[in-house]
């Protein structure tokens, strides 16, 4: 058991390493640009040299790396301020999800402008009557000819107002059960007919949207998997998110609330020799460790050819409801100061503050964590699933109330 | 990156669970705790013919000579037999602290009969209730003759010979000793776990040898716990994890209201949640592990960190395994007591959660500090 590269893993970091430091975007060449603008420059830069999207085929953009490779380049990524959060859906699972479903011309034609990021892509899986219930989505397709026209309501699409292409799942038959009933495309965002209306979070951001379909045409040469097969193919796409969204740790960890309580007073003296403050860090501590290793443990697996299970789902569960407490715990610390959000007061820039209102999102995005402790119950320990009423029944004969 | 055991100590893992599971059923953890038995000697005994005292011990005392790795894996099967043997307090403790402190001649006279499982040694650390310090320490070695009273001991009732820690002759530090215990006066004392005996040792002029520099046994003693903690860690995953299994079984067979009780996600969120504990705590184990088989550096914070996150793990698998059966959890008849005994035995045995959570923020400052 040991951390260390190998010769060949501490050449590749060594490679890496030059390049990076050779080329990370300064903080002058980024001032000015927007959040995409810089995202942009940055991913051409690494497509351009060969190291964007490093474990895809080089045929699709890639640089046919290893899994080991894909970390090692992260860690070193890391390293570095660099932009691109933009690309992570596209990357992150519409792209697997053309790798294991569209044919050849399809991927020749998208992934390599995902990786160069030229395009940026978001998934319209939601819908207000279907998000833990994915499957029980509404939104209709209907042949016509060689297209499909689609009608209804997606929601909680990240990035619509700025995607070039989407993946979607629809309803294309709803005479059968609901599993039964979809299929699974993707499409041009800038289609006639597709609406797309922000909303604003309690964080106060407006990072989700509402898209609207009326009468939006899409051709059936971009459907993936055959008509009816939609869910098995979404789970390709949910695997990937569940690794894509990963920690969601929103910039408060174990390192910030120590710092803090090293920072704010308890009884006169710095917070961190209170012994309940200490304990309640060690937990988090703890729990940051495990997951880090259980990072490493299912790394050595990927290396030896193991495949992701649905054990991933661990990262997001704990990560989640870790930040929100932690979050929570920081203000405490900080009495009436934790109240405060103005950056030209608040303790280390509102950071804290921020993070607090955006931990209930963590927790309901990429599978809330009922769902998340469902997977572990079912996938993993193999428990059974709960009743359904709605099994085997025609889906427009199913309850929905309101 | 090889974070994972080695194809010998996965083997080790699977033949000591098999081994395991013919000769320490439930059953018969359950003999010794209905019965009058300090441990089961029978399995005490094959323990030692498999050489598993012998694990660590250098080649040159008579032992293997494999890696600290091997010990976790036989721990963590220990802690899922909730095996009723002297194991923990023999080698993680008395052979550590021999490797860590002896003189030639005390690791010539002990570990080979360490190895073979002939003698058992222990650690006699607490006088009362609450945290010991070197100012609580009332026990003193004078003139190679140890005065004072050590209650509770695991194992003290059939160990050989125990290391004490004393209070040191000069200043305000410790000091360890070396004490044969057949002239001492020992009661069995009864725990919350009577599948581990525990006895009050009275010593009142026992002829004892320091071991180690005088005045250095709480820093000893400290390294020692770091490494009896990972051990300590391990056999918590192992029962964590077999109290998992044995609620799951359960949940699986027992119907209420036309299902089985595991398709309800009360049920089914609980167990979850104990298996992402028991996973936690498994991963800071490797950890840990690791730590204590290089020696390294960060060995206080990793093996804080895997004695934490086991402890939360231990006691949240138990007591959830008793919710789970419901009533009949809670009855003699069942084994799920087996667990939340030896799970809370464990959170407490060498220092409690909450020491063990600060001594973890401890290990951070001191690695910011460096």
């Amino acid at each position: 058991m040991d951390f260390n590269d190998t010769p060949e893993e501490a050449a590749f970091r060594e490679q890496a390493r030059t390049w990076l430091a050779a080329n990370a975007p300064s903080r002058e060449e980024l001032a000015g640009l927007d959040e995409i603008a810089a995202a942009k420059l940055w991913q051409k830069r690494k497509y351009d040299a060969g190291w964007a999207c490093i474990r895809w085929p080089e045929e699709y953009g890639g640089r046919g790396a290893s899994a080991i490779e894909q970390v090692i380049w992260n860690q070193e990524e890391a390293k570095f301020a660099t932009p691109g959060g933009v690309f992570a859906i596209g990357q992150g699972m519409a792209a697997p999800t053309l790798m294991a479903w569209a044919g050849e011309e399809h991927k020749r034609k998208h992934l390599p402008p995902l990786a160069s990021g030229e395009h940026i892509w978001c998934q319209l899986f939601s819908e207000p009557a279907g998000g833990s219930d994915l499957a029980a989505l509404r939104t209709r397709a209907e042949k016509d000819g060689d297209e499909w026209v689609i009608n209804g309501q997606k929601i909680w699409t990240s990035g619509a107002h700025y995607s070039d292409y989407g993946i979607i799942v629809l309803r294309t038959d709803p005479n059968v059960p609901k599993h039964k009933g979809l299929s699974y495309f993707f499409l041009d965002m800038k289609s006639p007919g597709v609406e797309i209306r922000p909303i604003k979070q309690i964080s106060g951001g407006a990072n989700f949207n509402e898209v609207y379909f009326t009468n939006v045409r899409v051709p059936d040469d971009q459907r993936l998997g055959a008509v009816g097969q939609g869910w098995q193919v979404a789970i390709t796409t949910l695997m990937n998110e569940r690794m894509a969204i990963g920690g969601g740790g929103g910039g408060v960890g174990f390192r910030q609330v120590f710092d803090l309580a090293r920072r704010v007073d308890v009884d006169g003296e710095p917070a961190i020799r209170d012994k309940n403050v200490r304990a309640k860090l060690a937990t988090w501590y703890a729990q940051e460790s495990g997951l880090r290793y259980t990072g490493y443990r299912a790394l050595t697996a990927l290396s030896k050819g193991a495949m992701p299970g649905p054990e991933n789902s661990i990262g997001k569960l704990v990560a989640a409801s870790k930040t929100q407490d932690m979050a929570s715990f920081a203000m405490d610390l900080m009495e009436l100061g934790g109240a405060v959000t103005d950056p030209a007061h608040a303790e280390a820039h509102g950071l804290f503050q921020g993070a607090f209102m955006a931990a209930p999102g963590g927790r309901i995005a990429g599978g809330s964590d009922e769902i998340m402790l469902n997977i572990l119950a079912e996938r993993v320990l193999g428990l059974p699933q709960d009743v359904r009423v709605d099994k085997g029944i025609p889906f427009n004969e199913v309850p929905t109330g309101r | 990156m090889n974070f994972e055991f080695s194809d010998e100590e996965n083997l080790l893992r699977e033949q000591a669970q098999g081994f395991l599971q013919e000769h320490c059923p439930l059953a018969a953890v359950r003999a010794i705790l209905d019965g009058d038995a300090a441990f089961d000697e029978g399995l005490w005994n094959r323990i030692g013919e498999l050489g598993w005292p012998a694990a660590a011990i250098p080649e040159q005392h008579g032992g293997l000579g494999l890696s600290r790795l091997a010990l976790c894996v036989i721990a963590e099967q220990l802690g899922r037999a909730v095996a009723p043997v002297p194991f923990s307090s023999s080698v993680y403790l008395a052979t550590e602290a021999l490797l860590l402190a002896g003189s030639p001649a005390q690791r010539e006279a002990w570990l080979p009969k360490l190895a073979e499982g002939k003698a058992i040694g222990t650690f006699a650390l607490a006088e009362r209730a609450g945290q010991p310090s070197p100012a609580t320490l009332t026990t003193v070695l004078k003139n190679d003759a140890l005065q004072g009273v050590k209650v509770p001991v695991a194992d003290g009732d059939i160990a050989d010979f125990a290391v004490v820690v004393t209070k040191a002759e000069t200043g305000d530090g410790a000091s360890l000793a070396l004490a044969e215990l057949a002239d001492a006066e020992r009661d069995t004392v009864a725990t919350l776990d009577p599948t581990r005996s525990h006895a009050c040792l009275s010593f009142d002029g026992c002829p004892a040898e320091p071991l180690g520099p005088a005045g250095e046994g709480w820093g000893l003693t400290q390294r020692l716990l770091n490494r009896a903690a990972v051990l300590f860690a391990w056999e918590q995953v192992g029962g964590a994890e077999a109290a998992l299994d044995m609620a799951k079984a359960y949940a699986l067979e027992r119907y209420a209201f036309g299902r089985p009780i595991a398709s309800y996600q009360a049920i089914k969120h609980k167990l979850a949640h104990a298996y992402v504990k028991n996973t936690l705590a498994r991963s800071n184990g490797y950890y840990g592990g690791w730590a204590l088989d290089t020696d390294a550096a960060e060995l206080p914070l990793a093996a804080a960190t895997a004695r934490v996150s086991a402890t939360q793990a231990y006691y949240y698998a138990a007591k959830e395994n008793i919710q789970t059966h419901g009533g009949m959890g809670f009855t003699w008849e069942f084994d799920c007591q087996l667990h939340y005994r030896r799970a809370k035995l464990l959170s407490v045995n060498i220092g409690s959660e909450a020491a063990w959570q600060d001594k973890l923020i401890t290990a951070v400052e001191q690695r910011e500090a460096a």
